[in-house]
């Protein structure tokens, strides 16, 4: 099954790399996108995947007494979707009013080189 | 002595707030500054005349060696009245010149500054601290020499000054930290005293190379001597003071100071005098071509720089009080010849020798003055110039071997040269009758006449007095380079001799070229068709090609294409993880703790592949999104598949809120234009491959290690015995790294916030552009 996910997570990083090198903002984002969901899922690998035992100590115990997936990794992750959620809002919104202003999708109509600095 | 050094700084500082009410009001009061300061220093006269060197201590950084040490002996002495005292003759002499000037606040800062600075570097015991004050200089003469700002010319020779001088600095920095690294000390007495252990070690080569390159670019040597004639655009008291009489001499001041430390070897001699030689050759020979003033002072500087390296290169007792006495027999007439030289430009507003002439008719005291600085150029007896010469030419009589003909008749030639050069600049203008445009020119105002002629004067009374003013400030000079067994005090008369024949055929063959050869604008052009093949030509050829370098690497490597940047950084972390992954000891991938795959993971598998190519390749805008959003919830089942609840609503929520987001801010967009063309997108398509597979082989890597769980196991076993809490997760998030999720909160506040005024934006029609 790691097999599974890290091929999976291979084509994640592979497609969002991809989107990265594409002129449209639309596809930078969701390539940005893409790509942080491939390393949630490389952090998650790291931690080792265990099967249906969630870190969650019984009702009735008070320490774990069988054996119970790494919260670390978990906590990590937690942190780093919602972040991600936090940069992904952001930059629709910039990319809104970047189209409202330019009415281009296109990165390259962002660059205003000004001739005289170079 | 520290308040001595500082004060200017000090001064410099003081002009900051108080610079304006000083521009209006009393712009002389602040010579007394360098004249306090002479009267100092002119106190410790009978001190070091009796051979005893003062030092001060003031621990600064004692932990690395860098104290505030300063050593006064002869030789700085000698630079601190050179300093303070023309610094005194300067201060007044720019009251008047630049009367009014807007910006004159500030040009009495930087020479305060400036003044500082020289002082503190003829004065520092320790290498670093000298290499302080050296910098110091460098940066307040690029100040000085921009003083007119908006001159593209003048800017443009600040800049070369600083890049030739700054350049030298730092390979000097690298020979003084090399100096004190060997030695084990940074003070210049204590490795003077064990000079034996720099000598015989095996990078002492690398030190005489670095320091020279430091003293050559500051002292305006050949194959860098070109920065001294652009610095010329600087205000004329500033060319006296720094570009003829004081900070140029630093790099001679150096090799002086540094000649019981390093000096004495074959490379020590042979570099100095081939290279001062050449100097003084070359640019006496061009001086003689120069029609503006300042171009003929500015080379017969150069020419007389070299004469000084060239008498430290000899380095018998002789040579050394020869170049202690040429120091001051330079600073005099020199300075002399630059201030008339500015008052001639100042009162006629012209510099050309060629229409100069008749002036004594109307400025007979600065004719008087410019006459007698001439003659002690040229070294007519009953002038110090006279003393000076007769010194340089014993010293190359007395060097060792055969080689004492060629250097006196470098001498000889040298001095012709600069006989010529100086009656060009300082009997030329005055000579003749006066033409009749300059008819309205007057003596102008005291202050600016009076100095020049003071320092001619002194020229003579020092020439009329060499005994005494050798054994006052001289012969104590050239014993700090070097142990004086007998002193032979400076004499007028030597009695007939060579020397005298040598200094009488300099004389009249001088005097003979002035005679016989016009300064004409044709023969410098004549001379401007070697320009191509110049140090200077050649500096600022690699100056463009540096710029034309760099031109080209900013539109290369930073054209602002987004994709380009990352297309750059994608590849070089390629090779860079591939150079990694193909050089290590073998790869080992062990898959015996991998578990099984049941039919819902490899169906969620499928969907998640699946998804991830309609959102690579759709046209869609809308089916692009969506088919993110399908591979957010098949990860969010894979979360859920592997123990990880909270993870998997959290990714189911955020998602969702992703989606929802995306399709009402930018559902109006048009569909994806198709930029790329097949080749590209192949081309795109093998790099991001090529990084998912070596991302894929880090994680199977990254699986065969053996994990280490103690973090995890101490999480587990007390979220509930100290934090009340069943859910491990949701208790590091809380409690254990409650800080982390603080800030978390604080970013997502930022991010809301800046969401919310950019939706509310509301553009004016003309920001919109």
């Amino acid at each position: 099954m790691e097999i599974l996910l890290v091929i999976l997570m291979g084509l994640l990083y592979a497609a969002g790399i991809y989107m990265l090198f594409r002129r449209s903002m639309v596809k930078l984002l969701l390539g940005i996108m893409l790509l942080g969901n491939g390393a949630n899922i490389l952090i998650f690998l790291l931690g080792r995947i265990t099967k249906g035992q969630p870190p969650v100590i019984d009702e009735a115990a008070k320490v774990f007494t069988d054996i119970y997936a790494d919260p670390i990794p978990q906590a990590l992750i937690l942190t780093a979707i919602v972040i991600g959620f936090g940069i992904q809002s952001f930059a629709i919104v910039l990319l809104k009013r970047v189209y409202v202003l330019i009415n281009s999708d296109d990165l390259d109509d962002l660059n205003t080189p000004e001739d005289e600095d170079i | 002595m520290l308040i001595a050094v500082l004060a200017g700084l000090i001064v410099s500082i003081l002009f900051i707030p108080f610079g304006k009410f000083f521009r209006q009001q009393a712009a002389i009061a602040v010579s007394l500054l360098p004249i306090s300061l002479f009267l100092y220093f002119l106190s410790y006269i009978p001190v070091i005349r009796s051979g005893l060197p003062v030092s001060f201590h003031y621990p600064w950084v004692p932990s690395m060696g860098i104290n505030l040490d300063f050593h006064l002996d002869g030789l700085a002495l000698l630079f601190s009245l050179l300093i303070t005292g023309i610094g005194s003759l300067v201060f007044l002499y720019a009251s008047s010149y630049l009367k009014g000037h807007p910006y004159l606040d500030r040009f009495y800062a930087y020479l305060s500054l400036f003044m500082a600075s020289m002082l503190g570097l003829v004065l520092s015991d320790n290498i670093l601290l000298l290499f302080i004050f050296w910098e110091l200089t460098s940066i307040s003469s690029f100040f000085l020499i921009g003083f007119n700002n908006d001159d593209p010319v003048s800017r443009k020779s600040a800049l070369i000054a600083l890049a030739v001088t700054g350049g030298g600095g730092l390979l000097l920095m690298a020979g003084l930290i090399l100096m004190g690294h060997l030695s084990g000390s940074y003070s210049i007495q204590e490795m003077a005293d064990n000079a034996e252990r720099l000598k015989n070690h095996a990078l002492y080569g690398l030190i005489l190379l670095l320091v020279f390159a430091g003293a050559f670019t500051k002292s305006a040597q050949f194959p860098f001597h070109f920065w001294l004639p652009g610095a010329m655009k600087a205000p004329t008291p500033i060319s006296a003071y720094l570009h003829s009489a004081t900070m140029v001499k630093a790099g001679v001041y150096l090799l002086a100071r540094f000649s019981p430390v390093l000096g004495g070897s074959d490379y020590w001699q042979y570099t100095l005098l081939i290279v001062g030689g050449v100097t003084m050759l070359y640019s006496a020979f061009h001086s003689i071509f120069r029609t503006d003033l300042k171009g003929i002072l500015a080379y017969s500087t150069i020419a007389a720089l070299g004469i000084l390296v060239f008498l430290i290169g000899i380095g018998t007792p002789e040579s050394l009080v020869a170049a202690s006495v040429f120091i001051l027999v330079h600073a005099l007439y020199k300075a002399s010849l630059f201030l008339t030289t500015g008052i001639i430009d100042h009162e006629t507003g012209t510099r050309d020798v060629t229409k100069l002439a008749g002036l004594r008719h109307v400025m007979l005291p600065l004719a008087i003055g410019g006459l007698l600085a001439a003659l002690s150029s040229a070294g007519l007896p009953l002038t110090f110039g006279f003393i000076g010469k007769d010194l340089i030419y014993e010293a190359t009589l007395h060097s060792p071997g055969i080689l004492r003909f060629v250097l006196t008749a470098v001498a000889v030639l040298t001095n012709i040269f600069l006989l010529y050069a100086g009656f060009l600049a300082g009997i030329k203008p005055f000579a003749g009758s006066l033409p009749q445009q300059f008819k309205g020119v007057h003596l102008p105002h005291g202050l600016l006449w009076i100095p020049p002629v003071l320092l001619s004067l002194l020229g003579v009374l020092f020439g009329c007095f060499p005994a005494w003013i050798g054994e006052v400030l001289l012969h104590p000079a050239a014993q700090s380079m070097t142990r004086l067994t007998t002193v032979a005090p400076l004499k007028i008369w030597h009695g007939f001799n060579l020397v005298l024949l040598l200094s009488g055929v300099t004389l009249a063959l001088g005097a003979l070229l002035y005679w016989v050869r016009k300064p004409s604008e044709q023969r410098l052009s004549a001379l401007t068709r070697f320009n191509a093949l110049s140090p200077e030509q050649l500096f600022r050829r690699l100056y463009r090609s540096i710029i034309k370098l760099s031109v080209w690497y900013t539109n290369t490597m930073h054209n602002g294409y987004l994709r380009v940047y990352l297309l750059r950084i994608v590849v070089f972390a390629i090779l860079l993880l591939a150079f990694r992954l193909l050089t290590a000891d073998g790869i080992v991938i062990d898959l015996g703790t991998v578990s099984p795959v049941s039919i819902y993971e490899l169906v969620v598998g499928a969907i998640l592949v699946g998804g991830l190519y309609l959102s690579v390749t759709t046209s869609s805008r809308l089916t692009a999104v969506a088919a993110t959003s399908v591979v957010g919830y098949c990860i969010c089942l894979m979360f859920v598949f592997y123990s990880a609840p909270d993870l998997a609503m959290t990714q189911f929520t955020i998602d969702t809120l992703t989606v929802v987001l995306f399709v009402l801010v930018l559902f109006r967009l048009p569909p994806f234009l198709n930029f790329a063309n097949n080749s590209v997108k192949i081309r795109d398509g093998i790099i991001a491959t090529l990084f998912g597979c070596i991302i894929s082989l880090i994680g199977l890597l990254v699986l065969s290690e053996p994990i280490r769980t103690e973090v995890s196991n101490y999480y587990g076993d007390n979220a509930y015995v100290l934090a009340k809490g069943k859910n491990v997760v949701n208790v590091i998030l809380v409690d254990f790294r409650g800080f982390d999720t603080m800030f978390e909160i604080v970013v997502l506040s930022i991010a809301a916030i800046g969401v919310y005024s950019l939706l509310k934006l509301r553009l004016r029609a003309t920001e919109k552009e």
